[in-house]
């Protein structure tokens, strides 16, 4: 049988590869977790899900944001094993927030055992892995788990003593009695502990940081072991007995549906079990129609592909353009702009009074997310039941989308969340969750779905493209005194599109007396989503050169500027907590002085370029030096980047590379990245066409942490803005040239 | 068509049309996963593995291309000694983010060891141009290679801690 070999005790498989089946993605349901770690004398803390189950009757009931559990599972042989509750795309989750609790739980890290937790909102709360909230979000609560726990192993122990137990305290997961001199592992305990109230989490009493073993110390990746050596743990090497393979072919015009195939032709190719059309629906976001191939091996679903032929009803946006767009923007640039976001003092007054006008239009591309594990998804529909393995950042909503679209309650359907290849904000998105059930429901068998790099490409939800048109005015002494915009993205009836937004607190609102934010909106019919920093991505190029500008009309040094403008340190209305002037601050003056800043003299056709940015609670600085050649081409030759994170870089390993690889991806996006449409459709279709970050292009990255009294946020967004400002500030330092538009066009760059 | 394989020492026989990618023989019929589907055409090097030493893209290689050539992936590569060095480096710098293409990356670079044990920086560019890293974690991809060649050519700490 073709499939024997697939399962776990086939006499075919090969020594070097372990007996692998579902289980191993974590099949194990919450109730056989119980049921075993009680058998094992272990013990199970569900923190706060007693309290929890009340506010959520069920598994599938909407879950607020922020609630939290955590558990851990303590062996006999005092192992710890500590549940990583949100997806690992890589951001190095499945080992920081395990980190909180152990610390808390004053356990030694080389006890500890992670495991990925599947869905399961009642017991973890919130489990998705974006907008840089897994630390923000969990890092009191996962303290305080640690710190219940600790609590319920000494009270254990001290019943056992029968001592007091603020008698009794904890280092390396033991219990110790310092006036007798005893102690006890955790393991010898667990079973104890198990069966006490779990402590009111409010009351937990946390650590002294000076005191931390954990956080603050570097810790490599737990799954970095099995990653180096091939280990199957990503959602595309999911093994579930039975699979065929599954590709599935959309419409290239987004939306459009199909009229027919040739399904006949394609059912009697070689290894092809099911060819079938999938109606789908009209929401962008969701199922839409195409044609599933379901073969023997996924190698001959995609050659039967290459036969398909589909007439399709492209539908109501096959002639939509990027050069339609960009034609639709400078015609509204002519127009009073439909909608004003905001309208501080008089800005029209303020120029026609300044003393220097600075205009300029900017303007950038869709670009495309482009993980580099194509988006899959395993299923398996059965009496009515679905599970689904999932690279995903947003299993939540993915199990929601399933249940709508195949009609299944989501008490029915198990999420098994596993290693992703890559998330940058694609995986928020669930739509190929939604294909694989729907393809193995109709196919009768379970199903591996998988995309191919051009599906992938062109099956995005893009970072939008926008376009702004900039004026701005300083009065003698080269301070901002009015700064109008007009914003012409996407969108309809005065709602922006998806990530084609932009916010009326938007630095440097409020730091400008006469300031004005305008909006034009034009329909779009190409699916947007959130790309890594969404908004910010595009928005901090915008501001921060157009600043720059303005810093090099005044005939001020652009550091300085910057600082200036900021003005005094307060607490400006914005998203999160606000944006704090004095943060921002804090990053200029320690990327200034890491630098070196106004103090080193540079070769011809070389120059510093500064930006700054706030973004998803963390503020980041970043100063790049770049020498562009006579013939145009830009070496960026260093880069030095300050961040603030708040009090703590909970893993600072992670944390480095973290930085340097999103100052990386934004230089990607600035040097390299569009993603066109023709006739409705994408044109590119693989890295050739959107081209990625290569070796070649790597300069050293100094990256420097400022800590401040704030309580930890995220990582995985803020360090990227910046980087593209800074470097284009750079590009004009060295060669005088303004890049306004992206991606850079080195061409105009020549000596 | 039946095809015979020499895989990480072992010999496996397998039924395919013979113009399958190595990838998809080694992914789906002989159930080694460590090699990655990136792109498919050879331009993102997730699927790099060794066909008698030298680095292949897998995506693009019909299985009746390989002949008789030993066939080594990631799961293998550890058994030689450059191997085992490159995936103790990657793990003391602590290399991987998401960790996709690192297989693909190891593969490379353990080729290139091989031929060259002190590569200079431009020898690691130029041997590693082909594997993207999505994640850009390249800078300590380079720093393993370093480590693992047993070379230090001065550059700054790429992980400058506070």
């Amino acid at each position: 049988m073709l499939h024997e070999r697939l399962l776990p005790d086939s006499p075919d498989r090969t020594a070097s590869s372990k007996p692998r089946t579902a289980e191993k993605f974590g099949r194990t349901s919450r109730r056989d977790f119980l049921r075993a770690s009680a058998a094992a004398g272990g013990l199970l803390l569900t923190f706060g899900f007693r309290s929890l189950a009340k506010a959520a009757p069920t598994d599938s009931a909407e879950i607020p944001h922020g609630m939290i559990t955590a558990y851990v599972r303590i062996s006999p042989e005092n192992v710890v094993t500590i549940m990583a509750k949100n997806p690992e795309i890589g951001q190095g989750v499945k080992t920081m927030l395990p980190m909180l609790v152990a610390e808390e739980l004053d356990v030694d890290w080389s006890q500890v055992r992670t495991q990925q937790a599947d869905l399961n909102p009642v017991l973890y709360g919130n489990q998705h892995a974006g907008g840089s909230t897994s630390t923000p979000q969990n890092w009191d609560p996962l303290r305080k788990a640690g710190a219940a726990a600790r609590q319920m192993l000494i009270a254990a122990a001290a019943k056992r003593w029968n001592v007091p137990e603020n008698e009794c305290g904890t280092a390396s997961g033991q219990v110790l009695h310092k006036a007798s001199g005893r102690s006890l592992i955790y393991g010898a305990v667990a079973a104890d502990a198990a069966t006490l109230p779990v402590p009111d989490l409010n009351k937990a009493k946390l650590k002294d940081p000076a005191d931390y073993k954990i956080i603050g110390h570097s810790i490599p990746g737990v799954d970095s072991p099995l990653v180096v050596k091939g280990e199957p743990m990503f959602g595309i090497d999911t093994v579930v007995p039975g699979t065929l393979y599954a590709v599935f072919q959309k419409c290239p015009v987004f939306g459009g549906k199909v009229v027919s195939a040739n399904l006949d032709a394609i059912k009697s190719m070689p290894g092809v079990r099911h060819a079938f059309v999938v109606e789908g629906g009209g929401n962008l976001a969701g199922l839409m129609p195409g044609v599933a191939i379901v073969a023997d091996r996924w190698w001959l679903a995609d050659k039967a592909r290459q036969k398909l032929e589909v007439k399709w009803d492209e539908g109501a946006t096959s002639q939509q353009s990027s050069k339609g767009f960009a034609q639709q923007a400078t015609a509204f640039s002519g127009q009073a702009p439909q909608t004003s976001l905001r309208n501080d003092g008089d800005a029209a007054a303020a120029l026609s009074g300044a003393a220097h006008v600075v205009e300029a239009a900017y303007s950038y591309p869709f670009i495309a997310h482009a993980p580099l594990e194509p988006q899959n998804c395993t299923a398996r529909f059965q009496d009515g039941k679905v599970e689904v393995w999932a690279p995903t950042q947003n299993p939540e909503p993915g199990r929601a989308l399933i249940a709508k679209t195949l009609g299944v309650d989501q008490k029915d359907i198990v999420v098994h969340m596993t290693r992703v290849g890559g998330g940058f904000g694609r995986r928020l998105m669930v739509d190929y969750m939604a294909e694989a059930a729907w393809i193995a429901k109709v196919a009768g068998v379970p199903v591996k779905l998988l995309w191919t790099r051009a599906d992938d490409m062109q099956h995005d939800f893009y970072r939008p493209g926008g376009w702004h048109f900039l004026k701005g005015g300083l009065d003698a002494d080269g301070k901002v005194v009015a700064w109008q915009q007009h914003f012409v993205s996407f969108g309809r009836d005065g709602k922006f599109a998806p990530s084609a937004d932009l916010s009326a607190d938007t630095y440097p609102a409020r730091r400008i007396a006469n300031l004005s934010y305008n909006t034009s909106l034009m329909p779009l019919g190409v699916p947007t989503g959130p790309l890594r920093a969404p908004g910010d991505n595009a928005l901090a190029f915008v501001f921060q050169s157009f600043i720059d500008e303005l810093a090099h009309k005044a005939g001020k040094d652009p550091l300085q500027f910057q600082i200036d403008l900021l003005g005094k340190d307060e607490v400006l209305p914005g998203k999160g907590l606000g944006f704090n002037t004095a943060r921002a601050r804090g990053v200029l003056e320690k990327v200034r002085e890491v630098s070196g800043w106004g103090q080193r003299k540079l070769p011809p056709r070389t120059g510093l370029g500064v930006a700054h940015y706030y973004s998803h609670a963390g503020y980041f600085a970043e100063v790049v030096e770049a020498t562009v050649t006579a013939n145009g081409t830009i070496k960026i030759n260093k880069v030095w980047a300050a961040g603030d994170i708040g009090s703590h870089v909970i893993n600072p390993t992670a944390a480095f590379n973290m930085a340097q690889g999103a100052i990386l991806d934004g230089f990607a996006e600035a040097l390299y990245q569009q993603i066109t449409i023709e006739n409705g459709r994408v044109v590119q279709s693989n890295f050739d066409s959107f081209p990625l970050m290569r070796m070649k292009q790597v300069p050293p990255i100094e990256m420097h942490f400022v800590t401040t009294n704030y309580s930890p946020t995220g990582l995985g967004e803020p360090p990227l803005p910046p980087a593209i400002p800074a470097l284009c500030n750079a590009i004009f330092a060295a060669t005088g040239k303004r890049i306004r538009s992206l991606p850079i066009d080195t061409s105009t760059l020549k000596a | 068509m039946q095809f015979t394989l020499q895989v990480n020492g072992r010999q496996h026989t397998v039924d395919v049309d013979d113009d399958t990618p190595l990838l998809w023989v080694l992914r789906d019929e002989i159930d080694l996963k460590g090699a990655k589907f990136g792109c498919g055409v050879g331009l993102c090097g997730a699927c790099t593995v060794h066909l008698d030493g030298a680095p292949v893209r897998s995506c693009s290689l019909p299985i009746a291309s390989v002949g008789k050539a030993a066939v080594t992936t990631i799961e293998g590569i550890g058994a030689t000694p450059i191997g085992a060095r490159l995936q103790k480096a990657w793990l003391e710098v602590d290399v991987v983010q998401c960790g996709y293409c690192q297989g693909g990356q190891i593969m490379s670079a353990a080729a290139l060891l091989t031929l060259n044990p002190a590569p200079s920086d431009g020898d690691i560019d130029a041997a590693m141009n082909g594997n993207i890293c999505r994640c850009a974690t390249y800078l300590r991809i380079r720093e393993a290679i370093k480590q693992a060649a047993k070379t230090d050519f001065g550059s700054a700490d790429t992980r400058k801690r506070t």
